[in-house]
């Protein structure tokens, strides 16, 4: 018997560590360990000075963008397409030549490319390393939120600007309202993505809606702007309720929203718990309309919810259904040029997130080619300079209020329907699902 | 106050998810009472299983989207060769890792099956990637409405097919050669060796049959709450509480156990909050390890601890 206890007690304890060791942290200031992630992919860039060097003098030293997103991991659906787009687009600057800076040199481009695994901690992990041994100029990545919040001290710290490109308002917005100083994102904020939401609401005359989240730092500010946005329509939350990131399960949250008959859901999530969501949402047979947020836009949700997709409306940037919208879009140009790149490269179509990107990139190299090897100056560049510039996810203007830049103004409303991506005009909103 | 239509709801949750529980948690007794090692890549099994099946019977990128699978077999053969290549692992875990380290401690050879589990939980993840995967249910329709809680048709599926894998399980212990054999190397392995019953085969047969239990539990549970690599160590722990809910060695409580544990989880996450869903289940093993090492059911302690010195 004593054997017994024994052994059940020394096996507890292992499995207390391997536990441990497989948590995935929401904790927002992670300690630093002594093991850097290594770099897992460089885009093999050519040295062409190096290599044809006419005279004896030395190439101009290289650029360095610091890059951390998520290859693997919960977020990966929503992070190998930014790791594409990053590395395509440092390949296009180098098969230029590199990046002209305000020397006049042509400067190579080296991306220092880490895999955060869709952990906060490991995230933190390889900016410390992009900081200290890479010395990045300008740091670009953090596909989720959590990581891209927790990373937020480290670049302060450091003095390195960074462009990340997750949704939450948290990672640029300060508590009392002011912008962080180094930090800066392309996606949209999550409020203007539930004032689209709540457009749709009014336009169908609900009052009353379901609100639920993964509980994670995307998931809660979502919830939170649907919540502020929902106040300001006078339209009543009947049920707010959240699940915890790789949940399986759904039906407690479900059930609960069955009870409380809402006349529509609005849930806020990435495809990894979006997806399941949807399908057992239509599995237990609620027939309430079931609206996502823009973390569910990519072509993984489609493949795993499959059937169960089929009527899911959505606010999200122009990119999906970019081939529906007026010829006379602004953006066209640029999103068309875009998908052709990625396509030639990928072999399939880019969604949303590698869009969110690319617009980092190419604030970079604008703040490059007129600011130099000088983070600082990139900085100053960043907040005073990009005006009206026409991106993938919307027309960017950021200035020391406002670190995003665009708003509601960038997202349209798209419904799935058999599979694909049907833009629905603000006219028709009554009519769907 | 939450309706009966909410219990209710909850509580079907709660036994489909805990079917699942009980048929690990069976794997887990049949290999302990004929082994006496504890076997953690329990789960693992669950997920070969249902992957396998998965990449058989849909078309599912492989490789990080090097191999495109489409082969799209009925789902019973795709099944099928699910439970094989689970069953083949077994087999493979007991004759590499088990056998060889028949000698050494209980605790040595528990550590030999983390160790696989760990690495066939990387094996999944560089095959089928992060992403996850569902199975098609087994048959489409609209779900039963039952007391105002609705129960899809891969739940009457899940309790089905675990009612009758558990009752075959029984039959097969009671009325078949092989099955009197494992019971005896169970009950008495010296004894059962002076019979001329090779306790090694016993083994081997213990693990392929407790694979075979834990991917079918995979591949039923798979259509519900999808499937993805790193769900093994979840199960394998879950099965391992409802065991020890049962008394470690005793199949019926291991059962009992696992439902029990389905449906407080499945509450828990209803009424307080779905963040305590997993503490739950933890407490409850805490309270059992501290009251009572025997198992919630009294009276059933089961020759097989009197063994060995166990």
């Amino acid at each position: 018997m004593k054997n017994k206890l024994n052994i059940v007690i020394s096996v507890l304890a292992v499995l207390a560590l391997l536990l441990t060791a497989c948590a995935t942290p929401t904790t927002e200031a992670p300690k630093p360990t002594a093991a850097p992630a290594q770099p897992t992919a460089v885009p093999a860039t050519k040295a062409p000075e190096a290599t044809k060097a006419p005279e004896p003098t030395k190439p101009p030293e290289p650029y360095v963008i610091g890059a951390f997103l998520s290859s693997t991991g919960p977020a990966s659906s929503l992070g190998q397409p930014e790791v594409d787009t990053v590395n395509m687009m440092a390949e296009q600057f180098n098969k230029a030549g590199g990046i002209k800076g305000p020397d006049g040199k042509m400067h190579e481009v080296v991306v220092k490319m880490y895999d955060d695994q869709s952990d906060p901690t490991k995230a933190v992990e390889a900016v410390k390393k992009i900081v200290e041994s890479d010395k990045a100029l300008v740091i670009v990545g953090g596909t989720s939120s959590g990581a891209s919040i927790a990373v937020n001290e480290t670049v302060t710290k450091a003095k390195i600007p960074f462009i990340s490109v997750a949704s939450s308002s948290a990672i640029v917005t300060k508590a009392d309202g002011s912008q962080h100083e180094w930090v800066f994102k392309t996606p949209q904020q999550n409020l203007p993505v539930a004032q689209v939401q709540i457009d749709w609401l009014k336009a169908k005359g609900f009052t009353k809606i379901a609100s639920v989240g993964v509980n994670d730092a995307f998931g809660k500010d979502s919830m939170a702007a649907m919540k502020k946005a929902a106040g300001d329509a006078k339209i009543n939350l009947v049920y707010e309720g959240t699940f915890e990131p790789k949940t399986t399960d759904f039906s407690p949250q479900i059930t609960a929203i069955k009870a409380a008959a809402p006349e529509a859901v609005i849930v806020h999530a990435v495809p990894a718990e979006g997806a399941p969501f949807t399908v057992q949402y239509r599995d237990l047979g609620l027939k309430f309309p079931l609206v996502h947020n823009h973390g569910i836009g990519n072509q993984a949700f489609i493949d795993t919810a499959k059937v169960a997709a089929n009527g899911v409306l959505f606010p999200i940037g122009k990119i999906l259904v970019i081939d529906q919208l007026a010829a006379n879009d602004p953006q066209k140009p640029v999103i068309d040029k875009y998908i052709a790149d990625y396509k030639a490269k990928f072999n399939k179509a880019p969604s949303s997130f590698g869009g969110h990107a690319w617009d980092a990139m190419i604030m970079v190299k604008m703040a490059l080619e007129a600011a130099g090897p000088d983070s600082a100056k990139i900085r100053d560049f960043l907040e005073t300079k990009i005006v009206k510039f026409v991106g993938i996810s919307g027309i960017f203007t950021i200035d020391a209020k406002d670190h995003t830049g665009i708003g509601k103004e960038s997202l349209v409303m798209v419904q799935i329907k058999d599979g694909k991506w049907l833009y629905v005009a603000p006219a028709d909103y009554a009519k769907v699902p | 106050m939450p309706s009966s239509e909410q219990l209710a709801q909850l509580i079907l949750s709660g036994i489909t998810q805990g079917s699942i529980y009980a048929l690990i948690a069976l794997g887990f007794v049949t290999i302990y009472n004929v082994t006496g090692v504890i076997n953690f890549s329990q789960g693992e099994f669950a997920v070969i299983g249902a992957f396998v099946a998965i990449t058989l019977s849909q078309k599912v990128l492989l490789w990080h989207g090097q191999m495109t699978a489409s082969l799209e077999w009925p789902l019973p053969v795709a099944a099928l060769i699910g439970v094989a290549a689970a069953v083949l692992i077994g087999v493979l875990l007991y004759r590499l890792g088990i056998q060889p380290s028949r000698n050494a401690s209980p605790l040595s050879q528990i550590v030999v099956t983390i160790g696989a589990s760990i690495a066939l939980r990387g094996l999944v993840l560089l095959a089928w990637g992060t992403d996850p995967y569902r199975l098609t249910p087994f048959t489409e329709g609209p779900p039963f409405d039952l007391m105002g809680a609705i129960l899809t048709r891969q739940s009457v599926w899940v309790m089905g097919l675990t009612v009758v894998f558990v009752v075959s399980l029984f039959l097969f212990f009671k009325y078949t050669l092989i099955g009197k054999a494992l019971r005896a190397s169970s009950a008495n392995p010296g004894a059962a060796r002076l019979m001329g019953i090779n306790p090694q085969w016993m083994g081997l047969i213990a693990f392929a049959l407790s694979a075979g239990l834990s991917a079918l539990a995979g591949i039923v549970v798979a259509p519900v709450t999808f499937m993805t690599f790193d769900r093994g160590l979840m199960l394998s722990l879950k099965g391992f509480v409802a065991m020890i809910m049962g008394g470690l060695t005793d199949p019926v409580g291991a059962v009992v156990g696992g439902l029990i544990l389905g449906v407080v989880e499945s509450l828990a996450a209803g009424l307080i909050s779905s963040g305590y869903r997993d503490a739950f289940t933890f407490a409850i093993l805490v309270v059992v390890l501290l009251v009572r090492l025997g198992g919630f059911i009294k009276g059933r302690k089961g020759e097989a601890l009197e063994r060995a010195g166990l």
